[in-house]
């Protein structure tokens, strides 16, 4: 019965061996257990209404939920999605040999809101808004606008202060400046929109502001009307109007930086009072807009920058819309979930109805009402229950996978790959590889040119891009054979592998232990302590060689790669 | 338990003992060389198919569909080919070749976004967010697999990336990205075979363990794609990327750039066996200038590349059995713009395919006098790979099971362009 409790006890552990009658036992026993509740958090109602909602759509659908995920499990995973890499061994027992009701409060507080963290949240909330808002290629193409330092930096600045969510968007929509750091009038939030604004009447910042922060998608309106709704292609060409009075211009020398400003729109038929535009419908027919928001508000039509500041209106309207803070939440959602309420995360348009419509506008007031702080909501998210569920998932909830095409229920932690940057950011702290010196700039450059062996841009007008870091065979060929995995596994000085060889306090299964907390924080089980034995026995008793072959093949196992 | 291993730990080795944690058994050597027996028998007939994708939307105006004299018809002018109908004079070497594709006229579709276009072109299904569908390289890889058991390297390869994904199919039979200079990024791993063997063994005991802990097929694919990089890793087939192994004067008559190497190398990739090829050329997209930037730069490009490989093909007696599909994911608009551009049109546009027993020489279709409207019978994505499908013998009636059960029709219930099929 202690099993629950999960991850010191290896008997546990020996369940998951053996075969799948035994893991029914596991099931009912985890599930009964009554210890889980007392882990609940006492604070918080947010966390509770989640956990409410959520459980009634089990009810609804009669699925079990899986039982909690284990200490060491739910350890990894706070540390992935929070700060963006594993925890260390250290890091991890600290957690697991905490025996306090509160334990998963205080992690989640000390990840928010310790000093010590800071910057590790910071980097972790930049990766992932940098390539949502410049995409993973944005910028490192010679002949770009874009400056990815800067757009970070701005970034950085922002969250390591937790800059409300409202403002922050305010703030990209309505930028103006030069987008590398160290020029005068520097403002890396013009970074968002100094390659969108120029080509094709400012088509891109049109689809990624309104896709990004209001989930509506109106892209396919440029062209014609929307394929799922009534959305006219009007619809369209009234929201770009908000991009009219924006332009981007290259440095007058290479070492100038680019800049965005503020532009008088004289309107495409030369009257700046009523500064219009015409777009063609689909039987050639020519057609007026004026900026109006989606919702119908209209502002005044004049093109001047100083009588009406078009961005300054649309970054009102925005957050003033109720899909402002809902996009906001779904996306938050489905980053520690694994799924949104909708499906894309960034579709909330009237024909996408979403899973859980109620839990979706609750969380979208509380987020208004905490004044649009994004760690509160983050801290609401992680310590609800289906957070906390384990991803092994029983005949109960099986049929529950959003990869069978259905809506999720989160009956049981849907597990995904980590991200390139979380597999980068967590092999330097379980390898001890020990961070590149130089300067967090450079450090930043470093890993962006490791991260662009994955990633190539395909060239378009909608800044589209692919990954090969996807779970396929180059993935799987870097993590073989990969310069950072033959540094990991190298066993120089200073790496885990020989830290562990040279000790000579630690028995041979104790490091191999080490080696399965800060991959995988969990112990060996039995068989895998064999294995280890045997594979000492290939290294004809090299206890560093057996440990590189070790850490190789825990490093390149599902287990490590998944955020499960 | 040791790790006695057999030389040669392959992906079906890997395969067949991720199930149960059983001790390691010999065998797979034994297993290679039945089915080498079979290879040749079954190299006769082997179908395959090169997909020549050109991603931003190809301005089939100017390419293959001409409108000289009329208001949207640009600067270019035809050309009489060895086929039965006129091209861009920018394609001169295209045009020697042209007796053995065609050009279909009449395509006719509805998506002009570019990640719409893409999914929609590649898949015959557009884009919903309930369900992935498989690309053309990833159903008919799978389809034509069975001709091929001594194939060691990924049946479908994308050269450049830009290709879509296996949907349902799952992610064995996700394309395999490679750069066209033929050089893919860590093979070795440094040590002798005997310990790359051992720490393969005791990762698939790590493996078996995960999957059987019940957390999804993601799991699961992911051990199968560590099989298919093993299996790949001690191929001699890889050399088959190897394009600089080929004599200067043939890259060059393939053109020194990453277009034509990407072709070089799907012509090697399809004598050892691989199904399927994507190669991309990208930069279509053009907005701007386009009249310049496609005579001074894509259509040389173009032109050079897929001539050498069409005439390649036809000389080796593959061509007969290998089908080739030009495309991208809309044309351009019948209409000059402001910026001497074209913008996305996905109306009234043109693809070409040929090979594969597709009747060739012809073009297919019509537009009107400024290219605006088809006149006549129309097309679609569906009807094009139902088209290449039965090029193959790949029969229309194929039926996928997606993830959540749903029976899937190959080709999206698409009818045969039947002027390619008589």
């Amino acid at each position: 019965m202690t099993c629950v409790r999960g991850f010191q006890q290896t008997s546990c552990r020996r369940f998951l061996l053996d075969f799948a009658a035994i893991l029914c036992v596991f099931a009912v026993v985890s599930s009964a257990g009554g210890a889980l509740v007392a882990q609940e958090p006492v604070s918080g109602g947010q966390t509770q209404r989640i956990n409410e909602l959520i459980a009634q759509t089990w009810a609804d659908y009669s699925l079990t939920p899986s039982a909690a995920a284990t200490d060491g499990e739910w350890c990894r995973r706070v540390y992935l999605d929070l700060v963006g890499r594993i925890p260390s061994v250290e890091e991890l027992q600290a957690y697991t040999n905490d025996k306090t009701p509160s334990k998963r409060e205080r992690l989640v507080q000390e990840l928010l809101y310790g000093e010590r963290y800071t910057g590790e949240y910071a980097r972790n909330w930049t990766t992932l808004w940098t390539n949502l808002l410049i995409g993973r290629t944005g910028g490192t193409q010679n002949d770009s606008l874009i400056s990815r330092p800067g757009m970070q930096k701005y970034l950085r600045d922002s969250f390591a202060r937790n800059k409300a969510y409202h403002q922050l968007v305010t703030e990209l929509v309505t930028a103006n400046g030069r987008v590398a750091p160290g020029s005068e009038d520097f403002n890396g939030a013009a970074n968002f929109l100094i390659e969108k604004v120029n080509e094709e009447q400012a088509a891109q910042a049109t689809a990624a502001t309104t896709k990004l922060f209001l989930g509506l998608q109106v892209q396919c309106t440029q062209c014609h009307n929307h394929p799922f709704n009534d959305w006219k292609q009007q619809k369209y060409w009234e929201m770009n109007a908000f991009f009219r009075q924006v332009r981007a211009f290259r440095g007058a020398t290479e070492l100038e930086s680019p800049q965005l400003a503020d532009q008088d729109f004289t309107g495409e038929s030369g009257n700046p009072d009523e500064a219009d535009l015409f777009y063609e419908l689909r039987n050639g027919l020519l057609k007026v807009a004026y900026p109006v928001f989606v919702d119908g508000t209209e502002i005044p039509r004049s093109g001047y920058v100083n009588v009406v500041n078009r961005r300054a209106e649309l970054a009102k309207l925005m957050v003033g819309s109720p899909y402002f803070a809902k996009t906001a939440v779904n996306r938050m959602w489905s980053h520690f979930l694994g799924y949104g309420f909708t499906k894309p995360v960034d579709d909330l348009g009237p024909h996408n109805i979403p899973s859980h419509p109620e839990l979706l506008d609750y969380l979208a007031d509380e987020f208004v009402k905490s004044g649009y702080d994004l760690k509160k909501l983050a801290s609401w998210i992680v310590l609800s229950r289906p957070y906390g569920l384990s991803s092994q998932r029983s005949s109960n909830n099986e049929k529950d996978d959003p990869m069978l095409g259905g809506p999720p229920r989160f009956s049981h932690f849907y597990l995904r790959q980590m991200t390139a940057e979380q597999l980068y950011e967590s092999l330097l702290i379980a390898s001890q590889a020990g961070r590149p010196s130089g300067s967090y700039e450079q450090q930043e450059e470093l890993k962006s040119r490791w991260l662009q062996q994955f990633s190539t841009a395909f060239g378009n007008d909608e800044g589209g891009e692919g990954t090969v870091f996807n779970g396929t065979i180059p993935q799987i060929l870097m993590m073989f054979n990969g310069e950072m995995i033959r540094a990991a596994t190298s066993g120089e000085a200073g790496t885990i592998i020989d830290e562990l060889a040279t000790n000579t306090k630690l028995k041979d299964p104790q490091k191999v232990e080490r080696l399965y907390l800060a991959g995988l924080a969990r112990q060996p089980s039995k068989d895998e302590l064999k294995t280890a034995q045997e594979l000492l026995t290939a290294r004809w008793g090299d206890v560093r060689q057996m440990l590189r072959d070790q850490w190789w093949i825990i490093l390149n196992s599902g287990e490590f790669i998944f955020n499960f | 338990m040791n790790f006695n291993t057999p030389s040669g730990m392959s992906r079906r080795h890997f395969m067949q003992h991720l199930a149960g944690a059983s001790a390691l058994t010999g065998g797979a050597l034994a297993l290679g060389h039945t089915l080498n027996l079979h290879a040749n028998e079954l190299k006769k007939n082997r179908k395959a198919a090169i997909l020549l994708w050109m991603g931003g939307g190809p301005s089939t105006i100017d390419l293959w569909d001409l409108k000289p004299g009329a208001s949207t018809g640009g600067s270019f002018k035809p050309i009489s080919t060895a086929g039965e109908m006129q091209i861009c004079e920018h394609l001169p070497m295209i045009a020697q070749q042209m007796d053995k594709l065609s050009i279909v006229r009449n395509m006719s579709t509805r998506e002009a976004d570019h990640t719409r276009g893409t999914y929609y072109m590649h898949t015959g299904h557009v884009p919903d967010p309930n369900i992935e569908h498989p690309s053309y390289g990833s159903l008919i890889a799978h389809q034509l697999m069975d001709q091929r058991p001594e194939l060691e390297i990924p049946p479908f390869i994308s050269v450049g990336g830009g290709a879509e994904g296996p949907g349902y199919l799952g992610m064995a039979w996700a394309p395999f990205t490679v750069d066209s200079n033929g050089q893919v990024r860590n093979l070795d791993m440094g040590i002798e075979q005997a310990r790359m063997q051992q720490r393969v063994e005791a990762l698939r005991r790590l493996e078996s363990r995960f999957i059987s802990s019940n957390r999804g097929l993601a799991v699961e694919e992911h051990a199968k794609v560590i099989g298919k990089t093993l299996n790949l890793m001690t191929s001699k087939q890889m050399e088959a990327f190897k394009v600089n192994l080929e004599a200067q004067e043939v890259r060059e008559r393939y053109g020194e750039n990453n277009f034509g190497r990407g072709c070089l190398m799907a012509r090697r990739l399809v004598e050892v066996g691989v199904p399927f090829v994507e190669v991309s050329l990208g930069g279509w997209d053009n907005h701007q200038n386009i009249f310049t930037t496609l005579e001074n730069n894509l259509l040389p490009t173009l032109d050079r590349a897929m001539s050498a490989l069409v005439e390649d093909l036809a000389q080796r007696g593959m061509l007969q059995d290998t089908a080739i599909i030009w495309m991208g994911e809309f044309g351009r608009t019948p209409r000059i713009n402001g910026n001497a551009g074209r913008d996305h049109w996905a109306r009234s546009w043109s693809v070409v395919a040929g090979g594969a027993g597709l009747k060739p020489g012809i073009a297919v279709g019509q537009t009107n006098e400024d290219g605006t409207q088809i006149e006549g019978t129309s097309y679609s994505s569906e009807d094009l790979l139902a088209t290449v499908c039965r090029g193959l013998g790949i029969s229309l009636e194929t039926t996928f099971t997606s993830r959540s059960g749903r029976p899937m029709k190959i080709a999206h219930g698409g009818k045969v362009i039947s002027e390619l099929l008589s």
